[in-house]
């Protein structure tokens, strides 16, 4: 669905308010990954890493310095047009609805432009009604919606001209818990329901958590990290945290095998390796426990890590 | 074409309905528009009041000149006057909105407004027409007739290309607004006046660099059967057509080019 080879973009950056100065900036500097029909993936990064400029490359707003890109077998740059029919893009805080129409009434333009066939575009919307819940606020102008009700609006104009592939920038940024579940739900239905390639470039590693089997991860231009989430766990993950709660207060346990990373009054944060049945015995050996938990190493302290080494 | 004319229908159809939707904002709107152009022609008036003509155009002929090119410019601020507002759509990048959409990003830019509040300057111009007509005795033979019924939509057009050119700015520097103004609220402000009253350089400026004298100046000469005072070659007064094809050409070309630069360099 996604071929992307060598891929480079340079940017010139002008400083300076009298004297000009010019700097060459290399915002990707040759990223190469394959996407196959169908996956759902989380492409992350921190702000100024290269994220949205490879979206806008891949969506054919951007042309590129070099390298070779092809979506759903296009030439993104050069056949702008063709690629847009195919595909839907929603970026996070730019508004694709009209402000002051209300929410139909966009949905009704973006099938003409799109050129969406009427019992197509019915038989979609009334998908999307039932499935994001639009009725309460269909004929409500845009400007007076909630954000949650705006985003679910949003990603119905991205996917109404029903597109094999879905770029989202930030889907779920500023919504409440509720809100962010449901379109979690709903993007991991679309993709596996309907089969829809998603590439999902966000902050939010719950995102990633819940939604995405694959991971990109891309720091100063460069992919870090193109593979499984579990891998990565695996291979950075192998710490877990061993949360005991003493009886009183206690200095940090000394114990084989595990380092105390944080001390709060009777409850103590051990890193470790290994068993966990183990460790547990030689704290228990050292001091009277009253309660304890095994935490999984998250992802975002993962990345951080990946970010660390790179 | 045709479908591309009908999804314009559909776009702008959406934008009125919802301009409507506060009638009493809208009709005060355009009351408010008419009133205020006219002091613009006031000023005119005020002028002949003092002195009985500017180089050898009576009022009634000034009138006419005001007219055409106030209509012509009308039209251009009521279809395309929303670029004004290009540099911000830039600026917080919704442009890049328009470049996922399967559909051209000027036709687009064009299709997402239609401020019908500036009617109230076609209005004003339209009853000054009269007005000029009123005083004037044209001979009206059906070349004078036809040139009166094209200069306005060409004139309009010309108006219109430099709008899109002056918006091309924006895509290098994010603030083209204020130098566009110059040449289009500019350059209506001058075409109101006969150019020969203007300087040597200012005319060239208008003449050849903004062809805006093809909007009133020269169609005016032969629809009122004016001896030329610059005394420039008499086919210029029927160029008119043609200068709003090449002008239009050259703004699409410039726009193109100007997209051009900014998918390349990222706005």
């Amino acid at each position: 669905m996604i071929e992307v080879e060598a891929l480079t973009k340079r940017f010139v950056v002008r400083e300076g308010r009298f004297r000009r100065t010019r700097r060459t900036v290399e915002a990707v500097a040759g990223i190469s990954f394959r996407v196959e029909r169908g996956e759902l993936l989380g492409y992350l990064g921190p702000n100024g890493a290269g994220k949205s400029t490879t979206v806008k490359m891949l969506t054919g707003i951007l042309v590129p310095t070099s390298g070779h890109v092809r979506v759903a077998g296009l030439e993104p740059s050069r056949q702008r047009i063709q690629l847009a029919r195919r595909i839907g893009a929603m970026f996070g805080q730019r508004v694709q609805l009209w402000w002051d129409l209300p929410l139909l009434d966009s949905f009704e333009l973006l099938r003409h432009i799109y050129r969406v066939p009427a019992e197509r575009y019915r038989a979609s919307l009334a998908r999307f009604r039932e499935v994001l819940e639009l009725d309460p606020f269909l004929s409500t102008p845009v400007r007076q919606l909630s954000l949650g009700q705006r985003i679910r609006g949003e990603l119905t104009a991205a996917m109404l001209h029903e597109p094999e592939l879905l770029f989202l920038d930030e889907p779920t940024i500023g919504l409440d818990v509720v809100a962010k579940q449901r379109v979690r739900e709903f993007l991991a239905d679309a993709n596996r329901e309907r089969g829809v390639t998603v590439l999902l470039t966000t902050h939010d590693l719950g995102d990633i958590e819940r939604l995405c089997s694959r991971l990109l991860v891309i720091d100063h231009g460069r992919l870090i990290w193109d593979g499984g989430i579990d891998d990565l766990r695996a291979r950075y993950g192998g710490e877990r945290t061993l949360i005991v709660d003493l009886e009183e207060p206690a200095p940090p346990l000394a114990v084989d095998g595990a380092r105390v990373e944080r001390v709060d009054g009777p409850r103590q944060w051990l890193r470790f390796r290994g068993s966990a049945a183990e460790l547990t015995a030689r704290v228990a050996a050292r001091a009277r426990l009253v309660d304890l938990q095994v935490a999984e190493p998250d992802i975002e302290e993962i990345v951080r890590r990946i970010y660390s080494e790179a | 074409m045709a479908d591309a004319l009908l999804l314009y229908r559909r776009l702008i159809a959406a934008q009125v309905r919802s301009q409507l939707q506060y009638r009493a904002s809208f009709a005060l709107d355009i009351a408010g528009t008419t009133l205020i152009t006219f002091i613009d022609f006031l000023a005119i008036l005020v002028i002949f009041h003092n002195v009985p003509s500017l180089g050898s155009w009576s009022v009634h002929e000034v009138a006419f000149l005001y007219a055409t090119s106030c209509i012509a410019f009308a039209f251009t601020d009521l279809v395309i006057g929303h670029l004004d507002e290009f540099p911000q759509l830039i600026r917080q990048g919704s442009f890049d909105v328009l470049l996922v959409r399967p559909r051209g990003t000027l036709f687009q830019v064009i299709a997402s407004d239609l401020a019908l509040r500036r009617l109230g300057k076609a209005l004003q111009g339209a009853v000054v027409l009269a007005y000029a007509l009123g005083g004037l005795d044209v001979s009206w033979t059906p070349g004078r007739v036809a040139m009166l019924a094209l200069m306005i939509p060409a004139g309009a057009i010309v108006y219109g290309s430099v709008w899109v050119a002056g918006a091309c700015i924006a895509f290098w520097t994010t603030e083209g607004g204020e130098v566009t103004n110059a040449f289009t609220y500019g350059g209506n402000f001058l075409t109101q006046y006969p150019i020969d009253i203007y300087g040597r350089w200012a005319r060239r400026l208008l003449a050849y660099v903004v062809p805006m004298a093809f909007v009133a100046y020269f169609p005016a000469l032969y629809v009122l059967d004016k001896p030329d005072p610059l005394l420039l070659p008499r086919v210029l007064q029927f160029l008119s057509p043609l200068v709003a094809v090449v002008a239009a050409a050259l703004a699409g070309l410039i726009w193109r080019a100007a997209v051009r630069r900014y998918r390349s360099a990222g706005g």
